[in-house]
């Protein structure tokens, strides 16, 4: 982990009140692995104010990229910075998703969810032992919702879409189509792993699927943070080993680990 | 060079910044981003004698000026403590003395954690006011008497250097001031958090799960320069300050105002090297204003 002074290269409204931000941050990029995170002092916010943590949606050459949906005073900070503003970043941060998977990898996001994903899913396509097939299950409330499916695309996963209107993929929830596959898998004795991040009602699906169907799943779960390195104890998460905290025993849990309130 | 080493009522400091309880983990969570040859000491994450939970989630919410917490001192107990917890900070950090910050829920409990702290740590700090753990803590802080009981007992049960972290909220600090004289303390720490509230006027709920916390950050900081004012002008006992220290100013406010040490908490989660900014800052002050040691500046105010 290092606190990196790294320099905007790229900062583009990709609609909908999401964007995409990549930074020049060749020490943070060079250690992190898929469901990690970042956390990010914001310029335009007072110099007190906290870091702000963003899942890495990939790096590679050096180079940081994060999604990112504005939802409050940080990220709509956060919009304002320019390509060549230099902007401190602290990473790369917590617990990410393990890269060995066994049978089918099943992705699960659910809006900028999608996020960590990408990053997964480059990695265990690149990774030795591949996963038997890989597929993006991905969620929203209208088709403006569902991101980076180019990207996906470009690496070649097979993405099954669902909208709560039905603008895009089946009209229903993430879990519709995921459903019709683990029926699948199941019917013909395969085995998967499950990988998700979204928001929380999804992550509880994924997760009491993974066990009840006695299958790993591996659940990254968002909480405000403060610190970022476990030094402050305000990220907590119920586990079976009692409250853990999302920014260093996460992110990413395993789903058996996980209790839900 | 301007020497900064200071005493802290026995504990001897490279330098005179601090990190400040329950904003620096155990003093190893941040290696990597921090520089340590400028931290005088680590304050370790409160412990008691047993492991504790904390609070219910949300356990923090930003506002102006500064953060509000209820963790509720979460901690894995005075044994694991020990036994894992300050053995791999010595490995991983040379050189940095450990302060351990303790609370119990009775008089027993807090001489018990401090008895057991033995000679592992290099000084303790007792946390007599978190205002977020009902059971402990906060009540022994708001008594002079009672206040003047338990740090007797963990005075008797300790040889290491005592450090009384005092409540701010209380008509006058002095007769706890007093209080902790009497009982033997080595020093003071003061300001721990004001007592606070954040409502979620959508939902018409707190926003912490615990309903009040603690108020920390830069919106405190006059506020705490006033409190280690009026404890310096009361005793003699050195006094490591904290409350909203985030750039050097603030830090020799406090040293003028009669502090030996200051401690940087919700700071160091914005900008991990606020301490050693501080540091930095301090020794550039006493070079301009021709002081040959930091120590030099204590109460050092021309009023």
């Amino acid at each position: 982990m290092v606190n990196e002074v790294c320099k905007v290269l790229e900062h583009v409204d990709i609609g909908s009140g999401y964007r995409q931000i990549v930074f020049d941050a060749p020490q943070i990029a060079a250690g992190a692995q898929p469901g990690q995170f970042v956390h990010v002092r914001v310029p335009g916010l007072e110099a007190s104010a906290l870091r702000r943590p963003f899942s890495i949606f990939n790096a590679e050459g050096g180079k940081l990229e994060l999604l990112y949906k504005t939802v409050g005073r940080g990220t709509a900070a956060l919009n304002a910075v320019k390509p060549g503003d230099d902007v401190s970043v602290m990473g790369p941060l917590g617990h990410g998703f393990p890269l060995k998977c066994d049978g089918a990898a099943l992705l699960v996001g659910g809006g900028f969810g999608v996020a960590p994903l990408y990053f997964l899913a480059r990695r265990l396509l690149e990774s030795q032992s591949r996963p038997t097939s890989l597929v993006l299950f991905v969620g929203g409330r209208t088709k403006a919702d569902l991101l980076a499916l180019d990207r996906f695309a470009a690496l070649g996963v097979e993405v099954r879409a669902a909208t709560n209107d039905g603008s895009a993929g089946v009209k229903g929830l993430v879990t519709d189509p995921l459903d019709d596959e683990l029926v699948r898998i199941r019917a013909e004795g395969g085995k998967f792993e499950l990988f998700a991040c979204g928001p929380d009602p999804m992550l509880k699906a994924v997760a009491l699927r993974a066990t009840g169907t006695g299958m790993k799943g591996w659940i990254s779960m968002d909480r405000h943070m403060v610190c970022g390195v476990g030094a402050c104890y305000a990220c907590i998460q119920k586990t079976v080993r009692g409250n853990s905290r999302c920014c260093i025993e996460g992110p990413v849990f395993a789903a058996a680990d996980l209790v839900w309130e | 060079m301007t020497d900064m080493k200071v005493n802290l009522g026995g504990l001897e400091l490279a330098s005179p910044v601090v990190t400040a309880s329950g904003t620096f983990g155990y003093g190893f969570e941040y290696l990597g981003a921090v520089d340590y040859s400028k931290i005088g000491a680590v304050t370790a994450k409160g412990i008691c004698l047993e492991a504790w939970p904390g609070n219910p989630m949300p356990r923090h919410c930003e506002v102006p000026g500064g953060l509000v917490n209820a963790i509720g001192l979460q901690g894995t107990g005075v044994e694991h403590f020990l036994k894992y917890t300050v053995p791999w900070f010595r490995q991983q950090v040379k050189g940095v003395p450990v302060i351990a910050n303790i609370w119990g829920r009775s008089v027993e409990e807090y001489a018990e954690v401090a008895a057991r702290m033995g000679d592992v740590v290099d000084a303790i700090e007792m946390n007599v006011s978190c205002p977020n753990v009902k059971a402990g803590g906060h009540t022994f802080g708001q008594d002079p008497k009672v206040l003047e009981e338990v740090v007797a007992a963990v005075r008797k049960s300790t040889k290491l250097p005592l450090v009384v972290k005092l409540a701010p909220n209380v008509p006058s600090v002095v007769p706890y001031v007093r209080a902790c004289e009497d009982a033997g303390a080595d020093a003071l720490s003061l300001i721990n958090t004001l007592p606070a509230m954040v409502i979620d006027i959508e939902r018409r709920k707190p926003v912490l799960a615990n309903k009040t916390g603690g108020l920390s950050g830069r919106g405190i900081h006059p506020a705490a320069v006033k409190l280690v004012y009026d404890a310096h002008v009361a005793s003699k006992l050195p006094i490591l300050a904290m409350g909203g220290v985030a750039e050097a100013k603030d830090a020799i406010e406090f040293l003028l105002a009669g502090a030996t040490a200051v401690a940087v908490g919700t700071a160091t989660f914005s900008d991990p090297g606020t301490a050693g900014a501080v540091y930095d800052g301090i020794a550039d002050y006493c070079e301009r204003h021709e002081f040959s040691a930091v120590a030099e500046l204590t109460g050092n105010l021309l009023v």
